[in-house]
Parts: C-alpha cells; sequence; structure tokens
C-alpha cells in the first residue's frame, strides 16, 4: 500500500509570528470597541500591522455624532451582575458607563475620538463596511475624516492575504 | 545576565533591558540602537532623555503619554522607533520593559 506523505513546500517558509492583525468590529458597546481599540493600539506597540473594519453597529463607534456616546450594555450582559429588571431601569446605563470611563482614565485609556485620533497616528488602518452603511443609510461624510475608505467584504478579505495575518471578530 | 554591548559589560534582563539606568551611557544606546537598526539623531536623544526622567519620576509609560509630551508626536515616535516604539525606545534609554497595554 502506498502511502502518501505530506510534502512540505518550499516556499511556504513561516516563522509562525504575528505580522498582521485584521479586526472586524461588529458592536458598539463601549467595552467592545474598547477592546478593538486596545487590541489594535498592542500591535501597533509590537510592530505589528492592524487594520480595523466597523460594519453593523460597530459603525457607530466611527460615526462622527455618535462616537463619544457609545454605552457600557446593562441588559443581557451577566458580567454586570446587575438583575436585568434594573439594568433596564432609566440612567442605569448611563451610570455603569460614567464609572467604567473614570476607571478608564485612571489607567490612561483615551476616550474614544482620541483614541481614534491616536489609532490613525500609530498607522492602523480604519475601514466601514459598506452594505451596512447602506443598510444604516449612512455617507462618508457621517464618519470620521481618518477613515481609510469603504470595503466590500471580499475587498476585506483580500487585505489580510500574506503569511502572519490574523483576523478576529469583536 | 550580563551582556557586553558596544565597549561596555551590563547586566540585562532576559529581554535585553538594562538592569542599572546607571550603567547606561551614550555609547551603550547608540549600541543598543543599531541593535534595533536604529541610527540614533537629535530627534531621538530628546526622547530617551524625557522617557528616562519619566523613569526616575516613577510615571508609569504609554504611548498616549508620550504623544502629550510636547517632545514628539505619536506619529513622530512612530517614525523615531518603527516597529514598537515604546519597547524599543525603553531598551535604548536603559530603563525596564513597559508593562502597559496601551
Amino acid at each position: 500500500m502506498e502511502v502518501l506523505q505530506p510534502v512540505a513546500n518550499p516556499k511556504a517558509k513561516s516563522d509562525g509570528k504575528v505580522k498582521k492583525v485584521m479586526i472586524i468590529v461588529s458592536k458598539a458597546t463601549l467595552h467592545n470597541v474598547y477592546a478593538s481599540f486596545i487590541l489594535a493600539n498592542g500591535a501597533r506597540m509590537e510592530g505589528i500591522e492592524a487594520e480595523l473594519f466597523f460594519t453593523f453597529f460597530g459603525l457607530e463607534a466611527i460615526n462622527k455624532k455618535k462616537l463619544n456616546d457609545l454605552h457600557v450594555a446593562t441588559v443581557g450582559n451577566p458580567a454586570m451582575h446587575i438583575p436585568t429588571l434594573l439594568g433596564g431601569l432609566p440612567g442605569m446605563e448611563a451610570m455603569a458607563t460614567s464609572m467604567m470611563k473614570k476607571e478608564m482614565e485612571k489607567l490612561d485609556i483615551p476616550p474614544i475620538d482620541e483614541f481614534l485620533e491616536i489609532l490613525v497616528a500609530s498607522g492602523v488602518k480604519i475601514w466601514a463596511c459598506k452594505l451596512a452603511m447602506d443598510m444604516f443609510h449612512l455617507e462618508k461624510e457621517d464618519l470620521i475624516d481618518d477613515l481609510e475608505g469603504v470595503l466590500t467584504v471580499g475587498d476585506f478579505y483580500n487585505r489580510a492575504h500574506g503569511e502572519g495575518s490574523h483576523l478576529m471578530f469583536i | 545576565m550580563e551582556k557586553t554591548i558596544g565597549n561596555k559589560t551590563v547586566n540585562v534582563s532576559e529581554d535585553g533591558y538594562l538592569i542599572d539606568l546607571n550603567e547606561w551611557d551614550k555609547d551603550v544606546a547608540t549600541a543598543i540602537a543599531q541593535e534595533e537598526g536604529i541610527t540614533l539623531a537629535d530627534d531621538h536623544w530628546k526622547v530617551i532623555e524625557y522617557l528616562q526622567n519619566q523613569h526616575k519620576n516613577d510615571v508609569p509609560l504609554t504611548i498616549r503619554s508620550v504623544g502629550k509630551s510636547g517632545v514628539v508626536d505619536i506619529k513622530g515616535f512612530y517614525a523615531l522607533f518603527p516597529e514598537g516604539p515604546l519597547k524599543k525606545a525603553s531598551r535604548i534609554s536603559g530603563i525596564p520593559k513597559p508593562v502597559s497595554c496601551i
């Protein structure tokens, strides 16, 4: 019986290092947006390329009029340890958000608008999803001036080509 | 562990950061920078001086704080110390590896 051995491809030399992270931001709750920003910024600090692709509700994080009003979710978030009924009361989200923002400022984590500026200055590319923009009736002018461009999903995947590229969904 | 950098033997951590800032001098900085592929110019030295002062005052370093220092902006910081500016600049400055995620 012939046993087929996998043939090593001499061209596929990889050092196994992460070279590029492509992060899809699909939600605009404050903690999700911060998680994606910190991952992107942390990548640049290690010399890793980083790109952010904002889709669906994630678009709020790069919407000029909305980006500074993102909230922590107090409902449907068991880690908040607030009963669902209480979490839905008026003012609860605002209170949780303001508490979290205070804690973050202590750690030198910037507000969303400043964080976006830092990311762009650090070389992070910011993209918006075309389909989601159509869905929410958004124009390019509604989004931050530092936007690199508007992409389809296919365009985004094409940017991830190459050894050492990783995709993340947040 | 001991390591010879330039013409001097210094104590470094596993990651190659100086343990004792007193062992640092400009020749050591130049040699470490060379390892990192960086030729130090005036703008680099200004950043190095700033980072060392922050370290002496026990101020934790972040990209944001460097950007607000007035010494260099974030874009300039990445241009001076490409691919990991805070880590590279800290190593060249003879101060410990930064522990911040931001």
